[in-house]
C-alpha cells in the first residue's frame, strides 16, 4: 500500500472535505505548493486557488478557496479556508464601517460606562422577570 | 345582553395576543433547530484550528508574536455579543448583569475598560450606560457570515496591537440546551496554549513567508472564529429563549383567558338571576 496522509478541508461554515490522500496541493501564496506524506511541519497562507487532494489511483478531488491557511504536520495537512476574499484594505474599510457605527451611536453620549445606573435598571429587570415569574406560579396553583 | 360588554372585549384582544405569542414560538422552535445545525458546523474549523494553535503553541519559534505574550493589564476589551431583537426572556439582561459585575470588579482594581458591541441590544445597552465603545456591529440576521464581523474584530485587535487595549475578552451566551443558557466571559487575547504531549520535542515549522505574517494571519483568524463561534452560539440561545419564553407567554394568555371566562360567567348568571328575581317580585306585588 502506498503511503498516505490525512487532510481536512474546512472552513468556518463547514466542514469541506476529509479524509486519506496521496499527495495535496495548495495554492500558497508564495507559489504552488504539492504536500506528500511525511513532508516537515509547515505553515503558510493561501491565495484565492484551486485546492487539489490525490486519493491516488487517478481520482482527484477539486475545491475551490478564497484563501485561507495550511499547517502540515507529518501525517496531517489541515486547510482552513476563508469564507470571505481577505485583503489589508478590505479589512480596514470593514474596520472603518464598525467604528463609525459605534461612533454614531456614542454621540453626546459620557465615555464612562456608568456602572450605578445600569445596576439599577438590571435590577429592575430582573424584579420584574421574578414578579412574572411569581404570579404564574400562583396562577399555576389556583389553576 | 349589556353584561360583561368589556369582559368579551378584553378576552377577544388576549386572544389575538395569545395567537401572536403562538406564532412567535412556533417560528423560534424552527428557527432554533437550524441555528443548532449552524452551531454544529462551525465545530470542525474550531477544533481543527485549536489543534493548530496547540501545535502551534508547543513549537518553539524564534518570533514570538504579541498575542501570546501576557502584558501588564491596563486597559481591557470587551466584545459584547449580544441579540438583535428583544422577547427573549432575560437573556440579554441576565449577559448584561454579568458583564456589569465585571466591569465592576475590573473598575475597582484599576483597570479601564472598552467595549465593541455585537448586536442591537447591547448597543443599546452601552448607548443608555455609556463606555468607551470602540466598535459595532448589528443586523446580522439569523445566518450570520464572517465577513460581517471582520470589522468589528480587526478594531479591537488593532487596538490590542496598538497597545491600547492590554487584554480581550468575549462576552455571550453559552448554549447549554434548550432551556438553559449560560452568560459567559472568555479571555480572547492573550491567547493561553494548549498541551499537548506528543509534540514534546524541540522542533519548529517553515513558515512561508515568514513568522511574523504567518502568525498574524493564523492567530486573527483564531481569533475571528472564536468570536464567530460565539455570535453562532448566542444566536442559538436567542431562539431558544424566545421559544420558551412565547410558550411561557402563551400559557399565561390562556390562564388569563380561562379566569377571564369564568367572571364572564358569572356576571352574566348574576344578571339572568336578579332580571328573574325582579320578574317574580313584579308578579307577587301584582
Amino acid at each position: 500500500m502506498s503511503m498516505t496522509i490525512h487532510v481536512d478541508i474546512v472552513s468556518a461554515e463547514g466542514e469541506i472535505h476529509s479524509g486519506q490522500a496521496e499527495m495535496v496541493f495548495a495554492p500558497a501564496v508564495m507559489g504552488e505548493l504539492g504536500i506528500a506524506p511525511r513532508h516537515t511541519p509547515l505553515v503558510t497562507t493561501l491565495k484565492p486557488g484551486d485546492v487539489r487532494v490525490d486519493e491516488g489511483d487517478g481520482e482527484i478531488k477539486h475545491y475551490f478557496i478564497s484563501g485561507g491557511m495550511l499547517e502540515v504536520q507529518p501525517h496531517v495537512v489541515t486547510v482552513l479556508a476563508d469564507t470571505a476574499v481577505r485583503a489589508e484594505d478590505l479589512d480596514e474599510a470593514a474596520a472603518l464601517e464598525a467604528k463609525k457605527r459605534a461612533e454614531e451611536a456614542m454621540k453626546d453620549k459620557s465615555a464612562e460606562f456608568e456602572y450605578a445606573k445600569a445596576a439599577a435598571e438590571l435590577a429592575d429587570a430582573a424584579a420584574r422577570l421574578r414578579s412574572i415569574e411569581k404570579l404564574r406560579k400562583v396562577a399555576n396553583k389556583r389553576g | 345582553m349589556a353584561v360583561g360588554k368589556e369582559i368579551r372585549t378584553q378576552i377577544a384582544s388576549v386572544q389575538s395576543t395569545q395567537k401572536i405569542t403562538s406564532a412567535m414560538e412556533m417560528v423560534a422552535a424552527s428557527k432554533m433547530r437550524k441555528a443548532q445545525d449552524r452551531m454544529g458546523a462551525t465545530r470542525p474549523y474550531a477544533d481543527k484550528m485549536r489543534n493548530v494553535i496547540a501545535h502551534l503553541s508547543q513549537s518553539h519559534p524564534e518570533y514570538k508574536h504579541p498575542y501570546t505574550q501576557d502584558r501588564e493589564v491596563k486597559r481591557v476589551g470587551y466584545i459584547v455579543v449580544s441579540s438583535d431583537r428583544g422577547l427573549c426572556g432575560g437573556l440579554n439582561s441576565n449577559l448584561f448583569r454579568r458583564l456589569a459585575k465585571d466591569i465592576k470588579a475590573q473598575a475597582d482594581s484599576g483597570v479601564e475598560v472598552s467595549f465593541c458591541t455585537i448586536g442591537q441590544k447591547a448597543a443599546g445597552f452601552f448607548g443608555r450606560f455609556g463606555g468607551d465603545m470602540l466598535a459595532q456591529a448589528t443586523h446580522l440576521g439569523d445566518a450570520v457570515h464572517i465577513n460581517d464581523l471582520i470589522g468589528t474584530i480587526k478594531v479591537m485587535l488593532d487596538a490590542f496591537d496598538e497597545g491600547k487595549l492590554d487584554r480581550l475578552y468575549v462576552a455571550y451566551n453559552s448554549f447549554v440546551n434548550t432551556m438553559t443558557q449560560e452568560p459567559t466571559v472568555e479571555q480572547l487575547v492573550p491567547i493561553a496554549g494548549e498541551e499537548d504531549d506528543e509534540l514534546k520535542h524541540h522542533w519548529d515549522y517553515i513558515y512561508e513567508p515568514d513568522a511574523k505574517d504567518v502568525l498574524n494571519g493564523l492567530l486573527t483568524r483564531y481569533v475571528e472564529s472564536l468570536v464567530y463561534q460565539s455570535v453562532v452560539e448566542n444566536a442559538a440561545c436567542e431562539q431558544s429563549a424566545r421559544m420558551v419564553a412565547m410558550k411561557s407567554a402563551t400559557d399565561n394568555a390562556g390562564e388569563l383567558i380561562d379566569e377571564l371566562q369564568l367572571v364572564y360567567n358569572k356576571a352574566r348568571q348574576a344578571a339572568i338571576t336578579q332580571e328573574i328575581s325582579e320578574i317574580v317580585g313584579g308578579a307577587a306585588a301584582v
